[in-house]
């Protein structure tokens, strides 16, 4: 079985398409998709599981025990729904929409290191990648919202736009000011500068007093990026229907499903290996009991990273079942009169405390 | 300078600056688009539809087109016996049917001329004020999904499920109850029925403090609903408005006040308007709060009810209910404070039949509504849907 898998691994290596690497790409996917499907099926428990919490129900009980196979459950009976394309939408743009959308948000997974020995793609420029890549998923929604021929996808499509476009600022600006105190964009480095046997010490965001500003703004703007409560205004489901997703069926809605799922953990995972030390142990060496190195490690890490990450999903689950919605002018008022401002201000305080705190 | 009106899209301006560059400004008249919303949406409340003219995000109008539920309301009280109207009226206003009978059973006792037992008064105080709660419960829980959140409706129904079963123990249904008759009761309360009320009454005094930590005292609530869809009290009352819709405009108006039925008059509690300070008066958020003050004071009306109420010794339910109903010619209009507002029947009686010969229902949510037109001019849509939500209102009443 070892020696099997091992020449089919390598069969795949070798697999080069018009002289391109093309397995090694697939090698490095496959295990990035099993995450992301992974945060998919266990994102949508999770926040089945919160909300009923929250709410004083039991939320999933029948599929599996304590419904755990809900989802799983559900992606089964949205395999088998009827794929509708609306007679007067624009075919192409409908198909292609959560393809795209998909893309975008997957394709930052390459660039997030998931353990010390595991990250899909280790570019120099891995945190820029990753800000701009996000920005593929506006086209993504846009197709969806204007091929479906649909007034509320439209508004939805519009709205949406509008917003991710308007909080990149504020949250690359955030990030830049982790990016400053790495004095590096390869996010594997970035994560490295954050390891020490104090632990969550050595962490940015215990790092400076500044740090805890850009954290903040970076977290507010990522969920309005991701379209989350208080800012899911592009699919407020009680103004807009279902926004830019309200005519796709089937499997074409469970891929947007992903992508928004994927694009949760994305976010979620970017803000950990920037202020929080990515897959690095939080706990500290006492004196003998050297707990963070025995919490440290490939495996480990790939542990801390996930768990961490799933710790900001619950923070946006918790936001979600908790607050209402902004409204269209208060969310862009939000973004450019308070978030972009300090996103600055932290901007040059942590560039004052780079050069002269040593 | 030139100026040509191109097919439509406002003025273009051409002009030539001295070295002979053209210059083309336009004016843009962008196009309006017609936005139907409903009868399926989310926040219509039913089957409400709403055209609106949109210019992007802004409702330059918008009309609400009814009729969808209309299931001949007072064609089909002309042709059954005065008692088999109670059911329908239950169907009118199904959030809250206890009122609705009551008030029914008000109309037709005033038009009998008949007295009715001290302990049936009460009893229908209690259950209509235990379902103008389930009603407030409804309205606010539903309004935070209008505005985007879900969890204060879920906790609304949490608590609404108890006075349904309090509802069901005493009438044997969940909503629609035909519990009060006219000229009584089809039956006595359970023996442990008030000592239950008094639980429920000491068990939901804690959660509507925290319905409105969770909610009401929301930032983004109070940022998304106060200052929006204003309506000034003498523009109010000139639509007819009543219930909380006016009192949320700042007149002090309550039918159990101000035209006092049933036992209402021995009865201590407040009619709360809003006083400016924490809200606008007359925005939605007024309408929100007098619902969520009005909850308490039901609190308190029931509680006094129980402890004034006869007990049951010996008492008949439907001792007072007449064998016949046949009442003289002549015609009647009585009205009671529903949770919406206003509902009254008129009744016309020829004096020879067992019918009505018509039989006209006064609806509050209809007249409510009837503001909508002018409240929705120039609100973006997210507005839009926080004032339909505000006025509250439940389509099997509009419609009937």
């Amino acid at each position: 079985m070892g020696n099997s898998l091992n020449a089919w691994s390598e069969a795949l290596a070798g697999f080069y398409f018009f002289g391109l690497p093309l397995g090694l790409v697939i090698i490095a996917a496959i295990p990035l998709v099993f995450i992301a499907l992974y945060s998919l099926t266990y994102g949508v428990y999770g926040e089945r599981k919160i909300s009923a919490f929250m709410q004083d129900r039991l939320g999933p009980m029948e599929v599996g025990k304590w419904g755990i196979l809900q989802t799983i459950a559900d992606i089964l009976k949205l395999l088998q729904k009827e794929d509708i394309v609306p007679a007067s939408a624009d075919k192409f743009l409908f198909v292609i929409g959560p393809g795209v959308l998909f893309v975008g948000s997957f394709l930052a997974f390459a660039v997030l290191p998931f353990s010390s020995a595991f990250i899909g793609a280790n570019l120099n420029v891995g945190l820029f990648f990753a800000i701009g890549i996000v920005a593929i998923e506006v086209v993504g929604i846009l197709a969806a919202g204007w091929g479906s021929n649909n007034k509320w996808s439209l508004y939805g499509a519009v709205r949406s736009v509008a917003q991710i476009v308007s909080y990149e600022i504020p949250a690359a600006i955030a990030l830049l000011c982790g990016a400053m105190m790495a004095g590096t964009l390869d996010m594997q480095q970035i994560t490295i500068l954050q390891s020490g046997s104090w632990g969550f010490a050595h962490f940015f965001l215990f790092q400076s007093p500044i740090a805890w500003l850009p954290f903040l703004i970076y977290f507010i703007a990522s969920l309005a990026e991701v379209n989350r409560a208080p800012f899911d205004i592009p699919e407020a489901e009680s103004e807009l229907v279902a926004g830019y997703f309200t005519e796709y069926t089937g499997m074409k809605f469970a891929v947007i499903f992903l992508a928004e799922y994927g694009s949760m953990f994305m976010v979620s995972a970017i803000i950990t290996i920037v202020f929080l030390g990515g897959w690095n142990s939080p706990l500290p060496n006492l004196g003998s009991v050297a707990l963070n190195d025995w919490t440290n490690g490939p495996v480990w890490g790939a542990f801390w990273i996930i768990s961490k990450g799933f710790f900001f999903i619950f923070v946006q689950m918790w936001l979600r079942w908790t607050l209402p919605r902004l409204r269209v002018d208060q969310l862009m008022y939000l973004c450019w009169k308070v978030l972009t401002p300090f996103a600055f201000v932290s901007f040059v305080l942590t560039a004052i405390w780079e050069v002269y705190v040593p | 300078m030139q100026e040509l009106d191109i097919a439509g899209l406002g003025s273009v301006r051409v002009t030539r600056k001295n070295d002979n560059v053209v210059v083309i400004e336009k004016d843009l008249a962008t196009e309006q688009m017609v936005l139907a919303m409903g009868p399926q949406h989310p926040s219509t409340h039913g089957v409400l539809k709403l055209e609106c003219l949109t210019d992007g995000e802004v409702v330059t109008e918008a009309e609400p087109y009814l009729g969808y539920l209309h299931r001949c309301f007072e064609k089909c009280c002309e042709n059954v016996d005065y008692p088999a109207i109670v059911p329908y009226t239950d169907r009118m206003d199904y959030l809250s049917g206890m009122n609705s009978e009551l008030a029914y059973a008000l109309t037709v006792e005033k038009l009998l001329d008949i007295e009715i037992p001290r302990r049936v008064e009460f009893i229908r105080v209690i259950v209509a004020e235990l379902n103008r709660i389930a009603s407030h419960l409804v309205a606010i829980g539903t309004y935070g999904i209008d505005l985007g959140a879900f969890t204060p409706f879920l906790f609304c129904f949490r608590d609404r499920e108890i006075i349904l079963g309090l509802l069901e123990w005493a009438s044997g249904a969940r909503m629609l109850y035909n519990y009060i008759w006219i000229g009584g009761l089809a039956y006595d309360v359970p023996s442990d029925f008030l000592k239950r009320v008094r639980e429920f009454v000491a068990y939901f005094r804690p959660k509507a403090v925290e319905l409105s930590n969770l909610l009401t005292e929301n930032e983004i609530f109070v940022k998304r609903t106060r200052g929006i869809g204003i309506m000034p009290a003498d523009v109010a009352i000139n639509y007819g408005w009543s219930g909380p819709m006016l009192r949320g405009s700042g007149v002090k108006w309550d039918l159990r006040r101000n035209d006092p039925y049933s036992v209402y008059p021995e009865l201590d509690f407040n009619v709360p308007v809003p006083d400016g300070k924490v809200s606008d008066v007359g925005d939605c958020l007024s309408r929100h709060l007098v619902r969520a003050w009005e909850m308490d004071e039901s609190l308190k009306i029931i509680e006094q009810c129980i402890d004034k109420m006869p007990t049951a010794e010996g008492f008949n339910p439907r001792s007072a209910i007449p064998k016949r109903i046949r009442p003289k010619a002549g015609e009647v209009y009585a009205r009671a404070e529903n949770p919406r507002g206003e509902l009254g029947f008129y009744i016309l009686s020829d004096g020879k039949s067992t019918k009505p010969l018509r039989c006209k229902a006064r609806s509050s949510c209809f007249v409510n509504l009837s503001a909508m037109k002018d409240l929705s001019k120039g609100q973006l849509i997210p507005d839009l849907v926080a004032i339909i939500g505000s006025i509250d209102i439940v389509l099997g009443e509009v419609d009937r």
